[in-house]
């Protein structure tokens, strides 16, 4: 059963490594602004000289 | 009314609004106005026509053109404004109150197939902010402001930013730590199910280590994450108030210090848990408190609706100087459509001014020379010259913001319920805490500890503290939803112990723009459509409305045109010689009616009557009288009492409805309310409710356009749910109630908790199902009640 150590050990990294993710996307400033992406993504992307009408 | 077909309206391709002629077209497309016909050049030069693919008419109306930018090539100026400079980077936040629709994220984010100097945009579409990074030596900030101004994305440029200032509150520090908490809440969980279960003989060996795991999770939740309580208890302690933090704090510490304690001890498994799941909810709670709205300042001043700069003449060179440096003397020279920003006599030209956001008044003033005009004014027409007489911050209007009620502490105004129970709870839960320490010390000593640290422990008022961030935060949504904003979560309580409402008049009960016309003279079909043609050239607020009011019209041929501003129109239509205006045009001299506005009507000179404008009050008007019995209802305008006659109806006593009221006399007002023990409630809009707003224990400021320039008060409304105040005020009592509840459920939880703490056998399993089991009802009781009340009183 001492595997169990191991085991919690490596939960414990992983988990650790996931709360790092976070806090890193945080200060970084990638939740600063949930909204707009999900309208720029609407967006057409295109290319100056293909679009003269 | 009957819905007749009438012929197709034809609406400006850029804008939306209603075409009034046919003059500005180009690619079979119709503009309102030239300046959105340029707008549509501009794009199609650049190949950006999408812009109108993704929305129709994404546009603003760009019916005023003028471009007066020179003082952000002002060194002083620029440092201001930048966020960011070096010698070739430029970074700068804009704040564009017209970003509203996918067209306008696309087009601002394009902005380097304009100008290649600009390298990167980016919008923030909830806080309508631009971001921008450009080269300053080859793009200059005024020619970056001018670009946006020609595509119709104008920016607000104030100094007083204080929507990007209150944007940086630190929410992001709170994030962290409920991050933290929730991490080791998860972990500690994970780690003491074992114990929970029971564990076999042979399985001893685990107990410890998880134990040891379990303080490693919860040094960082006291330290880290629960930091800010013992800072708020301490700092509370100091200036001797026992807010709801001392307990928290209190009961953070005893368990954090029994864990540590019963796991070295090997006496037992501890209560990291509950600490954690405690820390964690507490943290998400003050989190849901937080509401922000990005897009709306409760904190603008005067400052945020003067300019940065004005334009100031020194040996006859205009010049433009930042406003805090204008001094008494100046010659400053204001333009069309320019706010005047200090006290000043007029010296040169002819001032038609706009005091709409002073006192409310939609209709321009005039002003002779040599005449003082005050600070505040927007001038119409052609430039002025003036010389200062006050400096900004001493003008008639400005010099309100050196009272008192402006430099008085903010949010202590009136004792939450919260602030007002968690004393008592505090000293309560101290008495029984102590108590229980006695009763048991004289025969066990151990037992005695337990049980003191015990009731610590499970009277915790974790729910307590969670009932009003939960409500509230349930409270606001539903306002918001109602276009009613709070500037925070405490304001609900306020609104419910309001018992007085002072009521501003223009702009607040009556519609700001929108008037009731009639037509006093009769005239014939071919009269109508030769005002309605003369009318529609002019984009002259009364014009407009004349032509509303007319309807759809053919237009006829107009041969001549002369608008002479502040006066009216000649014109001459089929050899018809028209002439619409004030009695200024049309007699040559001014008749004061004071009762309703007037523009005149003269063919072929024959007067042939008036269109009179007297104000709307907004709908809903009844319903606010209707208060009357439960809640005092005041006016307190500046406007002249011409429509006392129809306010009494709304008002029911003359005198409660006080004219002429200057801006400090409504502070005076509100002020004299107070001291005679009345909760008073300040609904205003204009600058010169400012003082009133900020003096009475509730400004609402009541705006058509929650973006535009509302003044500093703790609520926004927009105007199309003034019909709704009666139902909020109602709503807001009924919040309270259900914090009342709630405050019940929790006590009663603390009480059975309570009735295991004292004999001093407080299980860590009782905690812990305890605590959570308590906070989930807390938070669905208070959630669902918000809802069901808010149904209730029709708001959702």
């Amino acid at each position: 059963m001492s595997i169990i150590y191991f085991l919690i050990g490596c939960s414990v990294l992983l988990a650790l490594g996931f709360l790092s993710a976070f806090l890193w996307a945080q200060r970084s400033g990638q939740n600063d602004d949930l909204y707009t992406p999900s309208i720029r993504i609407l967006l057409d992307d295109e290319h100056p000289d293909e679009d003269k009408k | 009314m009957t819905e007749a077909p009438t012929i197709a309206k034809t609406t400006c391709y850029h804008c939306g609004d209603e075409c009034l002629t046919t003059s500005f077209s180009i690619d079979e497309k119709q503009f309102c106005c030239h300046g959105c016909k340029s707008v549509y050049e501009i794009l199609a030069d650049s190949g950006l026509c999408s812009y109108y693919n993704y929305n129709d008419h994404p546009g603003a109306t760009r019916a005023r053109i003028d471009k007066r930018f020179d003082y952000l090539s002002e060194p002083s100026i620029l440092k201001e404004l930048l966020d960011y400079t070096d010698d070739h980077i430029s970074l700068i936040t804009f704040y564009i109150p017209h970003i509203h629709c996918s067209s306008c994220l696309w087009l601002l984010e394009q902005l380097n197939r304009f100008n290649p100097a600009i390298h990167y945009s980016r919008v923030d579409f909830l806080k309508k902010q631009l971001v921008v990074r450009f080269d300053h030596q080859q793009l200059g900030l005024q020619q970056l402001v001018e670009l946006l101004y020609d595509i119709g994305y104008e920016p607000l440029i104030s100094l007083q930013d204080i929507i990007k200032k209150q944007n940086k509150a630190d929410k992001g520090n709170l994030v962290q730590k409920i991050a933290v908490a929730g991490f080791c809440f998860g972990n500690v969980m994970l780690l003491s199910f074992p114990e929970y279960f029971g564990l076999s003989v042979y399985e001893h060996s685990f107990k410890q280590f998880f134990g040891y795991l379990n303080i490693l999770f919860a040094l960082p939740v006291v330290f880290f994450s629960g930091r800010g309580y013992f800072i708020s208890a301490w700092t509370n302690l100091k200036s001797k108030i026992l807010n709801i933090d001392f307990p928290l704090a209190l009961g953070i510490a005893v368990l954090f210090a029994r864990t540590v304690a019963e796991i070295l001890t090997h006496t037992g498994a501890g209560f990291a848990d509950t600490l954690c799941g405690l820390v964690f909810f507490l943290l998400v709670g003050k989190f849901v408190q937080q509401k922000t709205y990005h897009h709306i300042s409760f904190e603008r001043d005067y400052r945020s609706f003067f300019p940065v700069a004005v334009q100031v003449l020194t040996d006859e060179i205009e010049k433009p100087i930042p406003l805090a440096q204008l001094v008494t003397g100046h010659r400053m020279v204001i333009r069309h459509n320019e706010i005047i920003p200090a006290d000043a006599i007029l010296l040169k030209g002819k001032a038609l001014i706009d005091f709409s956001f002073v006192t409310g008044e939609a209709v321009p003033v005039n002003k002779t020379l040599g005449e003082i005009i005050y600070a505040g004014g927007r001038q119409t027409g052609e430039a002025i010259e003036l010389e200062v007489v006050k400096p900004v911050s001493q003008s008639y209007l400005t010099q309100l913001w050196n009272n008192e009620a402006f430099t008085r502490k903010q949010d202590n105004r009136m004792k939450t319920f919260n602030e007002t129970v968690s004393k008592y709870f505090t000293i309560v839960l101290i008495i029984i805490a102590i108590g229980s320490l006695m009763a048991w010390l004289p025969f066990n000593f151990r037992r005695g500890i337990d049980a003191f640290t015990a009731v610590l422990i499970v009277a915790c008022p974790c729910a307590l503290a969670l009932s009003t961030p939960f409500t509230m935060s349930a409270a606001l949504s539903i306002f918001d939803r109602n276009l009613f904003y709070l500037k925070n979560t405490a304001v609900v309580e306020q609104l419910a112990r309001i018992d007085t409402l002072v009521m501003d008049k223009t702009g607040t009960i009556t519609t700001g723009n929108s008037k009731r016309i009639e037509l006093s003279g009769e005239l014939s079909d071919v009269q109508k459509q030769m005002v309605y043609s003369a009318c529609s050239n002019s984009i002259h607020p009364l014009s407009r409305m004349i032509c509303q009011f007319l309807g759809d019209m053919r237009k006829l041929p107009v041969n001549e045109y002369i608008e002479i501003p502040g006066k009216g129109i000649n014109a001459n239509i089929a050899g018809h010689q028209l002439h619409i205006g004030s009695g200024d045009l049309i007699f040559g001299y001014y008749i004061d009616t004071k009762q309703i506005t007037r523009v005149h009507l003269m063919i072929d000179g024959y007067y042939l009557g008036y269109f009179g404008f007297a104000h709307e009050y907004r709908d809903g008007m009844e319903k606010i009288s209707s208060l009357s019995p439960d809640y005092q209802l005041f006016l307190l305008s500046g406007d002249q009492n011409h429509e006392r006659n129809e306010l009494i109806h709304f008002f029911h006593d003359d005198s409660r409805m006080h004219f002429n009221q200057s801006p400090q006399q409504k502070l005076d007002m509100i002020q004299n309310l107070q001291q005679k023990g009345h909760k008073v409630m300040m609904l205003g809009d204009g600058l010169n409710d400012s003082g009133a707003l900020k003096q009475s224990d509730l400004g609402v400021a009541v705006t058509d356009n929650v973006n535009n320039f509302s003044p500093g008060s703790d609520a926004i409304l927009d105007g199309r749910s003034f019909d709704k105040l009666p139902a909020f005020l109602r709503f807001s009592k009924d919040t309270v109630n259900i914090i009342h509840l709630s405050f019940l459920i929790s006590l009663t939880y603390n009480i059975i908790g309570l009735s295991y703490a004292v004999t001093g056998r407080l299980s860590p399993l009782i905690a812990a199902v305890l605590m959570p089991l308590s906070t989930v009802t807390i938070i669905s009781f208070t959630t669902l009640a918000t809802h069901f009340t808010a149904k209730r009183r029709k708001l959702i």
